[in-house]
């Protein structure tokens, strides 16, 4: 079954292009036939003369990046995009989520539907939409969300998955929190499961992982496009019953997201390195497998500099959380404390590829330590395998959770906002554009609700 | 692909223009190998077919035939505009374009503003009008001006009303060019505080310009060209100052000074014309730079300010540059930010760069630059593939920082010592529509300017702590 993708504004466009090559070069390299045919089905209309057409709509208000991407996918030999899928007209939308979701939204509805509409019915079955975007500037995080809007009204049954990036902690855009904030507090009530990478964290991993010393945005898109690759590709789920599941995004959604108040999820892969080092290394499932599980418990994001003290906690402290407690009534002073004890999760999902799946322990992410009391472990964690390596790593493991490991950063993000709001900084922007300070406060309304949720977990 | 108009008024305006236009045109001959008019070239020029008989647009993607400015030309006097008709750049304007008396305003704001800003509305209109409708998706009025003197200041904020009143849609960015303390024009305080009335009401984004720094910098350059250290020598066609490589041959008095703020347009629209991996759009600048509608002025710096010609000495490193932009013998105002307060930050990158280095370089400098406190992370950044002409790499930083106000207190200070003595101000008051009461609206909007800023920074330095968050019932 099929998943469409829908790429908005400059970081949708250039991480979306990164994900189809992951998957067209992993697919590709004389893999086995059935896990090649369905990654092919998933992301690929193959027209008569058996090109591949990626099945993707390209959206955004200037044109020049989407030029860019379509001209890069052509030029790979192996994959492009469809002549017809694209939508950008001349002007961005200057950073403003307003602009975006108030102007330019509404404005091309119509049209922007009718592309959605044309991929989806090129598909055979469609398994769902992942709607990819950034969240810091106009047309990403404000037409996105309208585009959200828009596909929850079209198809109201289908799964919709929202990729956001998040923008580095110290400014790549002055609004960024402004459009952060009201772009997150719509996209809660409208998708399914809401995906997060942050550029902090993966630009990270490019500087101590993969030993790079100058740092591209390329680069950053594609190790984004390689853990987005490691989930979204083939892989038999316990609901496949031997076969590859048809229903990634579906059984995504179902695994992590239990309640609609928890639907932040972050994602880890190991091992991560530079792709000259692959050759040379060995590789074997205790390991990796040992760190991401503490990279979990000790919210660490890389498999560097793990914090090996964080430890579980004993029956007897289940009730310490991140926060030692959660916030009590009356104390304003903001939401995640500064030391992290543990990260406790609501549920994780483990995705093994590779060699030798079959024999690889998991036992430890089956603690019910690590989960909050609600559900049993049985219910919390989930396991897909797929005996085929990906993107040339002999063994990987990913770990997708919905876990407080979103808590601090989504804190911070409110923080900055709310600071900046009270002084009413920038705010003449958005109001010529059409919301209003009440519009805003409901947004902070909703994300203080979701932090408060995430910190009370126990 | 969006378009800009630029609008230039005044003998200062139109000398900067020219430049600004020879500059374009370099620098696209550089960039743009095939001959083909494409997106980049159209958001400056039209391409026109003569022999064509409906006045010969022509669309994107056929061969140059001739390039036309998206210009409007207005001076009260004939000399500067003549000038240029009669050099290489002709053809790059039409008779259209022109807006052209004989008399000039005599260093007169009321004259050019409340005379000829009535006579000649409808002719100004008229062309702005023309000049927008040749463009398919117009973002942008460039205006270009003087402070100090008659048209210029007074004439070009009546056509910077006019752009509000007839395009509001529109961003309208100005670019300023201010009189230093010793201006020979006695009473260039006053034009100039009449003039900022307009520029606070009527522009989304000012960027101030002052002549001593532009002079200041020049002599910099100059000095080492001209016998600095042994073995240096500059490349010619890359330093800030120069015009080689452009149409025009000879350089005349003012060019080195003038070629300094074209660069400075060049650059912030850039990424609006070229590609890269962090685009920033014209419209971008005014949404991140301005957090309150007033507080609209920003302060340019612009490096590198050459390039060495030798090159077996190593290129200055990528660090010095982002150190050089925050330094005062780059900026073109003369204020210092590091005293005072930062509300945002820009800076526009073009050549090849990564984001990585923006990222360090910016955590480096960071720690001295005191930012306001709702926007200790006020940085908005862009990052554009295609260096200028004779460069590897360039930054542009546009600061919104309170240190503009010691500029706005010294002119007010000027204003205030002739304006006691009533010096000269019967010129004004003698101009039909003109009133002692344009005088002290003026300097009232001057000083709550001023007071704005003052009250920022009386923020400076003190520990604010975090507003208090909501608090959610459960």
């Amino acid at each position: 079954m099929s998943v469409v993708t829908v790429q908005l504004g400059q970081c949708g466009n250039q991480v979306g292009h990164e994900l189809f090559d992951v998957v067209c070069g992993d697919a590709h390299d004389g893999q086995r036939r059935s896990y090649c045919s369905v990654s092919r089905e998933r992301f690929f209309h193959q027209t008569e003369r058996g090109d591949l057409v990626a099945r993707a709509v390209l959206i955004d208000m200037e044109p020049k990046v989407i030029k860019h991407s379509m001209n890069k996918a052509a030029n790979s030999g192996r994959w492009t995009y469809g002549d017809d899928a694209h939508f950008s007209q001349k002007q961005g939308s200057g950073n403003n989520w307003a602009n975006g979701f108030c102007v330019h939204g509404p404005r091309h509805e119509a049209a922007l539907e009718e592309l959605v509409r044309r991929q989806v019915e090129r598909c055979d079955r469609l398994s769902g939409l992942m709607a990819m975007m950034s969240v810091a500037g106009g047309t990403g995080s404000g037409v996105g969300t309208y585009v959200t809007q828009c596909l929850r009204d079209t198809f109201p049954k289908s799964f919709i998955v929202n990729q956001l990036t998040w923008p580095y902690g110290t400014g790549e855009v002055i609004v960024q929190n402004y459009n952060s904030v009201l772009t997150l507090a719509h996209l809660y009530g409208l998708s399914d499961a809401i995906l997060v990478h942050e550029n902090d964290t993966v630009h990270g991993i490019c500087a101590r992982l993969l030993n790079l010393k100058h740092i591209s945005f390329g680069d950053v898109n594609r190790v984004i496009a390689h853990q987005l690759g490691a989930v979204l590709q083939p892989a038999l789920t316990t609901d496949s019953h031997g076969l590859y599941s048809r229903n990634p995004l579906g059984e995504l959604a179902s695994a992590l997201v239990c309640h609609p108040e928890y639907k932040l999820l972050s994602m880890s892969t190991v091992p991560q390195m530079p792709s000259a080092s692959i050759a040379y290394s060995t590789f074997s499932w205790p390991g990796p497998l040992r760190h991401l599980r503490q990279m979990l418990v000790s919210n660490s994001k890389m498999e560097e500099g793990i914090d090996w003290q964080v430890r579980l906690p004993a029956a007897s402290e289940r009730s310490r959380s991140l926060t030692g407690g959660g916030r009590g009534g009356g104390r304003g002073g903001g939401g995640a404390a500064a030391a992290a004890i543990f990260n406790r999760s609501l549920a994780n999902l483990l995705i093994l590829r590779g060699k030798d799946v079959y024999s690889a322990e998991t036992g430890g992410f089956e603690d019910p330590a690590l989960f909050t009391s609600w559900l049993s472990p049985r219910d919390a964690f989930s396991l897909w395998k797929s005996p085929v390596p990906f993107n040339k790593y002999e063994k990987s493991a990913t770990l997708v959770s919905n876990s407080q490991a979103l808590l601090r950063p989504l804190d911070d993000m409110v923080r900055k906002a709310w600071n900046m709001f009270a002084s009413r900084a920038y705010i003449h922007q958005y109001v010529k554009f059409g919301i209003s300070e009440e519009d805003f406060l409901d947004s902070f309304t909703s994300l203080e609700q979701v932090i408060s949720s995430y910190s009370q977990l126990s | 692909m969006t378009q800009s108009v630029v609008v230039q008024v005044g003998q200062c305006g139109n000398q900067v223009g020219c430049r600004f236009w020879d500059l374009a045109l370099r620098e696209h001959a550089h960039v743009n190998k095939t001959g083909v008019y494409d997106d980049a070239l159209s958001s400056f020029f039209r391409n026109v077919d003569s022999r064509k008989s409906d006045g010969g647009a022509c669309g994107f993607g056929g061969r140059i035939q001739h390039l036309k400015a998206r210009a409007v030309l207005v001076d009260m006097e004939e000399g500067v505009v003549n000038e240029i008709l009669q050099g290489p750049l002709s053809e790059v304007f039409d008779s259209t374009q022109l807006l052209t008396d004989v008399s000039g305003s005599g260093n007169n704001w009321a004259v050019g503003h409340m005379s000829y800003g009535s006579v000649y509305r409808e002719q100004i209109v008229d062309k702005l009008r023309k000049a927008a409708e040749h463009c398919d998706c117009l973002q942008c009025f460039f205006l270009i001006h003087s402070m100090g003197g008659g048209t210029g200041s007074g004439l070009g904020t009546r056509v910077l009303s006019l752009l509000e009143e007839e395009f509001p849609e529109v961003c309208r960015i100005v670019t300023s060019v201010y009189p230093s303390p010793e201006d020979d024009v006695i009473t260039s305080p006053y034009n100039s505080v009449l003039a900022m009335k307009e520029l606070s009401e009527h522009a989304d984004c000012v960027i101030p310009v002052e002549n001593q720094s532009l002079v200041d910098i020049v002599n910099k350059i100059k000095h080492m060209s001209d016998g600095g250290k042994p073995g240096l020598t500059i490349r010619k066609d890359s330093s800030i100052i120069s015009g080689q490589g452009g149409l025009r041959g000879a350089e005349k008095p003012f060019d080195a000074m003038n070629n300094i703020v074209a660069n400075l347009l060049l650059n912030i629209t850039s990424s609006a014309r070229f590609e890269g991996s962090l685009n920033m759009d014209l419209n971008e600048i005014a949404m991140n730079l301005v957090p309150f509608p007033r507080l609209h002025y920003l302060v340019p710096s612009l490096t590198p300010l050459y390039t060495l010609a030798d090159v077996s000495v190593p290129t200055r490193r990528l660090d010095q540059m982002f150190s050089d932009a925050f330094s005062k013998d780059h900026q073109l105002l003369r204020a210092n930010p590091k005293h005072s307060l930062y509300l945002a930050c820009a800076l526009m990158v073009r050549g090849n760069v990564q984001v990585s280095d923006l990222r360090r370089n910016i955590e480096r400098l960071r720690p001295s630059l005191p930012f306001v406190s709702w926007n200790q992370e006020g940085w908005k950044t862009g990052l554009c593939s295609v260096p200028p002409v004779g460069h590897s790499h360039s930054l542009l930083a546009l600061a919104n920082n309170t240190c503009v106000k010691s500029t706005f207190l010294d002119l007010k200070e000027r204003f205030t010592k002739l304006y006691r003595k009533k010096a000269h101000l019967h010129h004004y008051l003698h101009v039909e529509g003109m009133e002692q009461s344009c005088f002290s609206e003026a300097i009232t909007s001057l000083s709550s300017l001023i007071e704005e800023y003052h009250h920022l920074d009386a923020t400076k330095g003190k520990l604010i702590p975090d507003a208090p968050r909501l608090s959610i019932a459960r």
